[in-house]
């Protein structure tokens, strides 16, 4: 089973390489990807250095551009699982065994996971960000038809399924949310699993206060077309 | 009714854009499928503009009774509500191109470095 872990980064050259670390000591055989979205500094260099593959993009994407390169590169190098890890260090890699364990037991196309299934330890952020996440996760489980907790966690394991699923189709700017109605709509079966973030250890969020408003707007437009849309199931042969 | 300078201006003003789109397209400034809604715009306005009693009849249709050239302004801003709309369209199906053949670049640029590897 060839298993690799996605890892979005953007002017990261401080923490990608310990996620790199950590990831390989999760599991020394997971290939890992780095895509280097536009970074001004040596992002994708330092990936090199710690032995990851760096995809390199001509310009700055935003992080669901970057994300579907790497479900791009899973699907044409034939990726049975792919893993996405942050690379900002958000996401811990020792936690990735949890997010696995639904794909592996052939229970769910792609797990997630949610800071909030069990009152998740030890995350801090904003108020409006809180609400915002409440908000969200109050109108996605409504359309999903189940409990949703932690709709804007990117820390997800998807199957063979769910790589050419996202490899095709992956929504911008702020992906998870409307990724989570599409994955829904398509029929792919989803769950969550219980995580703990972490904070970031350097640099900054690209989610600022202001941007949240804009986030949330934006979200639920997509959200609201998105069920108008015409529904496409993959086609047996490309999963 | 429409005084008839505003009907002389108007059908010049119309028919000077038709042509000066035209020229924009014999120049291959413009690509035909963007010009057809500007076209569409100078030609509308001016048959408007020049065909006087028909300004008015439909004038009287929308229920405008003091100053029929008011439609020549509903009609203009029509025309250039579509044509801002289908820009937006243009520019939102660039943009999806764009990050199709930046990540393309990104694999394939990739891709390079592997084959090099392995031939050396």
């Amino acid at each position: 089973m060839r298993r690799i872990a996605v890892v979005p980064a953007f002017n990261e050259q401080q923490n990608v390489g310990r996620v790199i670390e950590e990831i390989r000591e999760f599991d020394p055989d997971l290939d890992i990807v780095v895509i280097d979205d536009g970074s001004v500094d040596a992002t994708a260099a330092v990936a090199r250095q710690h032995g990851a593959i760096a995809l390199q993009l001509p310009f700055n994407l935003g992080i669901g551009g970057a994300v579907q390169t790497g479900f791009r590169y899973a699907f044409e190098h034939d990726y049975d699982l792919a893993v996405r890890v942050d690379g900002d260090g958000q996401h811990d890699p020792s936690q990735l065994d949890r997010v696995i364990a639904p794909i592996l037991a052939g229970e769910a196309d792609i797990a997630v996971g949610s800071r909030f299934v069990e009152d998740g330890d030890g995350y801090r952020s904003s108020r409006s960000r809180r609400i915002g996440i409440r908000l969200l996760a109050l109108v996605v489980s409504r359309i999903v038809g189940r409990r949703v907790t932690d709709t804007t966690s990117g820390f997800q394991a998807l199957n063979r399924k769910g790589i050419a699923l996202f490899a095709r189709d992956y929504p911008h700017d702020y992906p998870e949310v409307e990724a989570t109605v599409m994955v829904s709509r398509h029929r792919l079966r989803s769950v969550e699993v219980a995580v703990s973030m972490r904070e970031r250890s350097s640099g900054r969020s690209s989610i600022t206060a202001l941007r949240s408003v804009y986030y949330m707007i934006k979200v639920l437009l997509a959200i609201f077309v998105g069920l108008f849309r015409r529904n496409v199931v993959p086609e047996e042969g490309t999963s | 009714m429409t005084p008839i300078a505003v009907s002389v201006v108007g059908t010049i003003a119309s028919l000077a854009l038709v042509l000066i789109v035209l020229e924009l397209i014999r120049t291959r400034r413009l690509r035909e499928r963007y010009a057809l809604l500007w076209l569409a715009t100078g030609i509308v306005l001016a048959v408007l503009c020049a065909w006087r009693d028909g300004l008015n009849t439909i004038a009287r249709w929308v229920g405008i009774r003091s100053y029929p050239p008011a439609v020549l302004f509903a009609v203009g801003i029509l025309f250039i509500l579509a044509v801002l709309l289908h820009y937006s369209t243009v520019i939102s199906r660039l943009s999806d191109q764009n990050v199709l053949l930046a990540q393309k670049l990104a694999l394939l640029q990739e891709q390079l470095e592997v084959d090099g590897v392995r031939q050396q």
